[in-house]
């Protein structure tokens, strides 16, 4: 049946909204395995929203932005590709976590700017954009250049300017380029959402975290890898839709 | 009249002189092969007349049409939106087709026309499809290229430049990569399009062509033109030495 995975996630985010595992008749205490089992989804759901933000948001800004990278990257200005290359090296080169810390703690170090309790929010989407932005900049300059020189050239023969020949022929030849390594950081961002604990943005890890430490229980950090787990097996079946749907024609 | 005039061009790459000192004008309706061993400048030479390079010196012109004029022994070029104008005169076929591989075989040969030269989309479908009669792949309308052969994707290459309604074709080496059965269905394709006059200046291996369909023969190397003139006269009985030895090999 192709409809069961459909209902088995609905049923999943069903359990998301709170409130839902009290009305279904599963209270907080039971002391059934199930029941628990549900308490500890309900109370991780808020860190589930937050960590699907933090990943949706992160998608949206960076996939752009590496494109920008990437242009910039290939620029004919001397100074501009340093400047390009010098972003991604350090974006590259050093830990997220740290970059996550100098997005946090900046404005308040740097110009005495009050720290507010939701911009830690902000603050994350930021430094996990800019960071993957250097990334996805990387994949794309790799997919442009997998795009032959003769494409450019027969484009150029018959008139094509350089923006058309970029968005009619070089463009759509990239994205098939790119497909793979752009699924690879893709699942790469839904775990590295967890690393946002640094700078105090209760996304699920930590959550499932301050659970097992109030529990004393390892079983919520199970709970969070599976769905993290799940969120994955996900990504990799709509990307390998695309990719499939990207196949129309061979090299 | 005069449809290409080139004079003196001078191009380098770097310390290697290519071309050094070349001049040609061909008329329209002539069918001119240019001959010459491997490194002696023949695709640079196209590849300047059709702008995919720029000559270091010497002049170039399209009709009436000036493209770049010797001052003081550099070529200076015309305006870009002119140059934009100048390409509708010409159109190049490559020796490894360069088709858009995410395009079917009808819109590689209506994407320009249509989108660069905007033309009627109805019209210029109507005009590929009879094209593609000619060439006798009809049938592949809908198809992809890498879903063809070498030969029909050059068939398919020598369409979508001959919908551009160029005034004069170029082809460097049009049949190099195919084996000899696929080599002479391009070739039957170039004889009619000879027989309806259509100005050609091709770069090819194939004496025998060039002996029974050209007006004239250009013989070129290391850059200089070391012999041109009917192809009886220069393939049969060739003055140059090296003419000689170069066509020796090839029998
Ligand atoms: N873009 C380029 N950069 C450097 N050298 C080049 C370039 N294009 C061609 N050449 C050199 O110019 C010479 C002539 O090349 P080409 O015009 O392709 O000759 P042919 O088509 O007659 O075989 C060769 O030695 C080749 O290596
Ligand atoms: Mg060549």
């Amino acid at each position: 049946m192709k409809k069961k995975p459909v209902i088995a996630i609905a049923v999943f985010v069903a359990f998301l909204i709170p409130g839902t595992m009290t009305s279904c008749g599963f209270s907080a205490d039971s002391e059934s395995g199930l029941g628990w089992l549900f308490s500890t989804i309900s109370q991780l759901s808020s860190g589930i929203w937050l960590s699907l933000a933090l990943f949706t948001f992160t998608l949206i800004f960076s996939m752009p932005l590496g494109l920008l990278v990437c242009f910039l990257r290939r620029s004919r200005f001397k100074v501009v590709e340093l400047i390009a290359k010098f972003y991604i090296s350090i974006m590259r080169g050093t830990p997220l976590m740290l970059q996550l810390l100098v997005v946090y703690f900046g404005p308040y170090y740097v110009f005495r700017i009050p720290l507010s309790t939701e911009y830690n929010f902000y603050a994350a989407i930021i430094g996990f954009s800019i960071n993957y932005a250097a990334y996805f900049a990387e994949i794309y300059r790799s997919g442009i250049e997998a795009v032959p020189k003769g494409q450019y050239e027969a484009a150029d023969v018959l008139g094509y300017s350089r923006s058309q020949t970029f968005m009619k022929i070089v463009f759509p030849q990239m994205v098939r380029h790119i497909l793979p390594p752009v699924t690879n950081e893709i699942i790469t961002l839904v775990k590295d959402t967890s690393l946002a604990f640094a700078i105090a943005f209760v996304e699920m890890f930590t959550m499932a975290k301050q659970i097992a430490a109030a529990d004393s229980n390892i079983m919520p950090l199970f709970v969070a890898g599976f769905f993290y787990y799940v969120f994955n097996l996900v990504v990799a079946f709509v990307m390998g839709k695309i990719e499939k749907k990207m196949n129309y024609y061979q090299k | 009249m005069k449809l290409l005039e080139i004079n003196n061009i001078k191009k380098s790459f770097d310390d290697l002189e290519v071309l050094k000192d070349i001049s040609i004008s061909v008329e329209e309706g002539e069918v001119v092969s240019i001959l010459g061993p491997s490194g002696s400048g023949k695709s640079t030479l196209l590849r300047c007349a059709t702008l995919l390079e720029t000559m270091d010196a010497g002049t170039l012109k399209y009709g009436g049409d000036v493209v770049c004029e010797d001052v003081d022994g550099k070529s200076v070029y015309v305006s870009k939106s002119k140059i934009k104008e100048v390409k509708n005169y010409f159109g190049l076929v490559f020796q490894n087709f360069n088709l858009f591989p995410h395009y079917t075989v009808m819109k590689n040969i209506c994407d320009a026309p249509v989108h660069i030269q905007k033309r009627d989309k109805k019209e210029v479908e109507k005009e590929a499809l009879s094209l593609l009669e000619q060439m006798g792949i009809a049938d592949k309308v809908d198809y992809y290229p890498c879903q063809l052969s070498g030969g029909q994707q050059q068939r398919v290459a020598i369409a979508r430049a001959l919908a551009m309604n160029p005034q004069i074709l170029f082809f460097d080496e049009p049949t190099s990569a195919l084996d000899p059965e696929l080599t002479s269905e391009i070739l039957k394709v170039l004889r009619f399009l000879a027989s309806q006059k259509m100005t050609m200046v091709i770069v090819t291996h194939e004496i025998d062509f060039a002996r029974n369909v050209s007006d004239r023969v250009i013989f070129m190397d290391e850059g200089y033109i070391v012999e041109q003139g009917k192809p009886q006269d220069v393939i049969d009985n060739p003055e140059n030495d090296r003419v000689r030895a170069f066509l020796n090999k090839l029998k």
